[in-house]
C-alpha cells in the first residue's frame, strides 16, 4: 500500500493546493489558447494585436509596472523589431504620479521620457490594478468539489479568466454606495466596478484581423498571459529537454542497477 | 549497540598512513559508504536519498536567489519580478526553488509514512525518528518563512495568520506574538528576520541530517521484514546485508532519476500548480483575500487546527476545568502541535513488539485508514470552514490522535502477529529463490 503513498501525494497535493484559487464562483468559458499544453508557444501576431488593444485602451487605466520594455522586441515575446519598438517607448504616456518619481528628472525638472530598458509606466489614475501578472493572479478553473483536478486537464485557466471577464457583462448596471457597478457573469459576486473596456471594433489591426469583441478580447487576453510569463517558451523547452536526458539517464541507471543486483538475487 | 560487524578501512600506502594516523577521514567516508545494508530494502527505502538531494538543491537555488533578492516590503516583490524577467536563468532557479519546496515534503511524508507502516520508530531507533521529527519541524518553519519572502498576498495574509497562533497563548501570547514579529503587526521587520531565518535553517537542517544518518547507521537500517541483521559475526552479517555502494547507491540514484523525471516536467510545464494565484498579487495591509489557504503540505495540520471550534464539547469542557484560560483558538493550537507530538512519541505509544506493519494483519487497516485520513484532512484543509467541512475535519482530526493514543498501545495486547521470517536471508531467498548461494556473492 505504500508504493502509491508517494504518488498519490503528489497528486492530492496539486489537486488541493490548486483549490481555492481566487477567482471563484464566476462562469468562465475555456479558451483553447496557442500556448496552453507542454509544447504550446505564444502567437507573435496575436501577442502584438494584444499590445495593441492594450495601449489604445487599456493603458489609460492600467499599468504593466513589471514588465521592461525592451522585452516587447524579445524572442518568443511580441518580437517586435528593434525600431517599431523604439518608437513604442519614445511614444509612450507618463502620467506624474508617485509611483512614477523613479523617472524624475533634476535638470528637466520633470519626467524624462522612457527608456527601452525602463518598465512600463505605473498608471493609477483611475485605482485600478496592475496588468503586469493578472494573468496568473487568477485561476479560472477550481473543480470538481474545489480539488482543482480540471487544472490538470484545462491548466489554471488565468487568460480564460480574463477573456471571459472581458466578454460577459450583460448590460445591466446599479448603483451602489456612489459608486455604479456592471454586472459581469464572470466575475466572482457578479458586480464589477469596471465599466466594459471594450464592444468590439474598438481598434484596427494592420493585417486586417477580425475586430469583433471575443477576438480582441482573446488577444488582449493572450498579451497578458505574455506580460505574466514572459519565459514561457524558453521554460518549456528547457523542461523538455530535462525530461529527455533524465528519462535517458533513469534507463541507464536501471539497467546499471538490475545489473548489479542480478548476481545477489541469483539471476547469473 | 554496536554497528553492524563489517571490514574497515586499512590505508595501505604510506601517504595514506601517514594521513590516517592524523585523521581518520578517508577511513570515516570509506565506512559510510561502505555501510552493511538490509539487502531486501524495498522501493520505499529510497527517500532518504531524494530528501538529500532536495536539500542540496534548495541550498544552491536558495543561494543564488538570494544574490538577487531584496527582503524589504517595497522591493520584495518587484525583486522576485526582477529575477523572473532579467537575471538569467533566473525564472528556471525561482520555479526549481518553489517546487522544490513541494518536493521536499512529498518525499519526507512518504519517509515517514514508511517509517510508520514498518515500524523504524522502534527500538532502537528512537533516537533516528525523535531527530528526524526535529528535522521535520524545521522545514516546516523554513518553508513557512520562505512562502512569505515573495511578498504576496497570501505570503502577507498566511503570515498574519499563523503569528497568530503565538497570539493565542495565554497571558503571554501577544507580548509573543510582538516579539516575533518585530512589531504589532506583519511588516518590514518581520520580512527581514524571517529571510535572515530561512537562509540560517536550511543549515541546521543539514546538520541535524548527519546526525540523523550517524545516529541509523549506528543502529542499522530498519528493512521491510523488521527482522534486525545478525551481528554475531561478520560472515553472518553479510548473509543478510550488501554494502551500500553500489547497491544502494545505484538503486537510489535510480529511484532519484526517475523521480527527477516527474519534478523537471512539472517546473518545465506546470510551474505554478503548487502555488497560489493570489501570492501574484503584491502583498496589501487593507485587502484581506476571500480564503486565507496555506501551501498544500501544511493543509493536513491547519484542518486540525481549524476542527476544534467552541460547539465541540472536548473544547468546552477544557475550557470549563481551566476556568476560560483555554479557549477555542488555543485548544486548535495545541491539537496541531499534539497531532505532530503524538506523532514523535510513537515509539512509545506503539507497545507491540513486532516492528513490521507486513506482520501485522489488524495494524495493517488501521494504518492505512491513517493515510487516507491525512489525505482527507489535507482536503478539508483547503476547504472553507463551513458545514460540512467543519464535521468533517473534526471526525478526521479525531482519527489522528486516536490511531496514536488509542489504536497503537491496544493492537500491541489485542493483535496476534503473523509469523516472521527468522532472517533477512530467508525473505531475500523467498523472494529470489533461484540461487540462494549466490546470494552473498559481490557484483563484478
Amino acid at each position: 500500500m505504500l508504493k502509491t503513498l508517494s504518488l498519490t501525494t503528489l497528486a492530492m497535493a496539486g489537486l488541493t493546493s490548486a483549490a481555492l484559487a481566487a477567482g471563484g464562483d464566476g462562469k468562465i468559458t475555456d479558451k483553447d489558447f496557442s500556448f496552453e499544453g507542454p509544447f504550446g508557444t505564444y502567437d507573435e501576431n496575436q501577442l502584438q494585436r494584444g499590445l495593441k488593444v492594450y495601449t489604445e485602451v487599456c493603458a489609460s487605466c492600467h499599468g504593466l509596472k513589471f514588465v521592461p520594455l525592451r522585452t516587447l522586441s524579445d524572442e518568443g515575446g511580441p518580437h517586435l523589431p528593434e525600431d517599431q519598438m523604439k518608437a513604442y517607448v519614445a511614444e509612450m504616456f507618463v502620467a506624474d504620479e508617485p509611483a512614477n518619481q523613479h523617472l524624475y528628472d533634476p535638470e528637466l525638472e520633470e519626467l524624462r521620457p522612457l527608456k527601452p530598458t525602463d518598465n512600463f509606466p505605473a498608471v493609477n489614475s483611475a485605482g485600478a490594478p496592475d496588468l503586469s501578472l493578472m494573468a496568473k493572479a487568477r485561476a479560472g478553473f477550481h473543480g470538481p468539489y474545489g480539488l482543482g483536478i480540471n487544472q490538470f486537464v484545462q491548466g489554471i485557466g488565468g487568460a480564460e479568466y480574463i477573456y471571459s471577464l472581458l466578454t460577459s457583462y450583460t448590460g445591466e448596471e446599479k448603483e451602489e454606495a456612489g459608486v455604479t457597478l456592471y454586472e459581469n457573469t464572470a466575475f466572482p459576486g457578479g458586480w464589477i466596478s469596471m465599466a466594459p473596456p471594450l464592444y468590439g471594433d474598438d481598434v484596427e489591426f494592420d493585417d486586417g484581423h477580425d475586430t469583433d469583441l471575443s477576438h480582441i478580447s482573446e488577444d488582449v487576453s493572450a498579451f497578458l498571459m505574455w506580460t505574466a510569463e514572459p519565459k514561457l517558451i524558453a521554460r518549456k523547452q528547457t523542461g523538455f529537454v530535462a525530461v529527455f536526458f533524465l528519462t535517458i539517464l533513469s534507463v541507464l541507471l536501471y539497467l546499471t542497477n538490475k545489473r548489479i543486483w542480478a548476481a545477489a538475487k541469483g539471476k547469473e | 549497540m554496536a554497528g553492524i560487524p563489517h571490514d574497515h578501512y586499512e590505508p595501505k600506502s604510506g601517504g595514506e598512513k601517514w594521513l590516517h594516523k592524523r585523521l581518520p577521514i578517508v577511513g570515516l567516508m570509506y565506512d559510510t559508504l561502505m555501510i552493511p545494508t538490509p539487502k531486501n530494502l524495498n522501493w520505499m527505502w529510497i527517500w532518504g536519498i531524494v530528501l538529500t538531494f532536495v536539500l542540496v538543491l534548495q541550498i544552491v537555488t536558495g543561494i543564488v536567489l538570494a544574490m538577487h533578492y531584496t527582503p524589504h516590503v517595497d522591493e520584495a516583490f518587484a525583486s522576485v519580478e526582477h529575477i523572473m524577467r532579467n537575471v538569467n536563468g533566473g525564472y528556471m532557479l525561482r520555479y526549481l526553488h518553489a517546487n522544490g519546496a513541494s518536493l521536499f515534503f512529498v518525499a519526507v511524508y512518504a519517509h515517514i509514512f514508511r517509517g510508520l507502516y514498518y515500524g523504524s520508530y522502534k527500538a532502537p531507533r528512537e533516537v533516528t525518528w525523535i531527530i528526524g521529527m526535529i528535522i521535520y519541524l524545521a522545514m516546516m518553519g523554513t518553508a513557512f518563512m520562505g512562502y512569505v519572502l515573495p511578498w504576496g498576498q497570501m505570503s502577507f495574509w498566511g503570515a498574519t495568520v499563523i503569528t497568530g497562533l503565538f497570539g493565542a497563548i495565554p497571558g503571554i501570547g501577544e507580548a509573543l506574538q510582538t516579539w516575533l514579529l518585530g512589531g504589532p503587526a506583519v511588516d518590514n521587520a518581520t520580512l527581514n528576520r524571517f529571510f535572515s531565518l530561512h537562509y540560517l535553517l536550511p543549515f541546521v537542517i543539514a546538520g541535524l541530517v548527519i546526525v540523523h544518518i550517524w545516529a541509523f547507521h549506528t543502529t542499522g537500517n530498519n528493512n521491510p521484514t523488521g527482522v534486525e541483521v545478525r551481528r554475531t559475526s561478520k560472515e553472518e552479517a553479510k548473509k543478510d546485508t550488501l554494502p551500500f555502494w553500489p547497491y544502494f547507491v545505484i538503486k537510489d540514484l535510480f529511484a532519484l532519476a526517475v523521480i527527477m523525471v516527474v519534478f523537471w516536467a512539472v517546473v518545465g510545464f506546470m510551474p505554478n500548480y503548487l502555488g497560489h494565484p493570489d501570492n501574484y498579487i503584491e502583498a496589501n495591509a487593507l485587502a484581506t483575500p476571500a480564503h486565507i489557504v496555506p501551501e498544500w503540505y501544511f493543509l493536513p495540520f491547519y484542518a486540525i487546527l481549524r476542527a476544534f471550534t467552541d460547539e465541540v464539547w472536548i473544547v468546552q469542557f477544557a475550557g470549563f476545568i481551566t476556568g476560560g484560560v483555554i479557549d477555542a483558538k488555543f485548544f486548535g493550537v495545541l491539537a496541531m502541535f499534539g497531532a505532530i507530538a503524538v506523532m514523535a512519541l510513537a515509539p512509545w505509544l506503539d507497545t507491540s513488539s513486532v516492528r513490521s506493519g507486513r506482520f501485522r494483519p489488524m495494524f495493517k487497516w488501521w494504518f492505512a485508514l491513517l493515510v487516507v485520513d491525512f489525505f482527507v484532512l489535507m482536503w478539508v484543509g483547503a476547504m472553507p470552514a463551513e458545514e460540512p467541512f467543519n464535521t468533517i475535519s473534526l471526525i478526521a482530526s479525531a482519527y489522528w490522535f486516536a490511531y496514536f493514543l488509542v489504536i497503537l498501545p491496544l493492537l500491541g495486547v489485542i493483535e496476534k502477529p503473523l509469523e516472521r521470517p527468522a532472517t533477512i536471508e530467508d525473505d531475500f531467498a523467498s523472494h529470489y529463490p533461484s540461487k540462494p548461494d549466490a546470494a552473498s556473492q559481490p557484483a563484478e
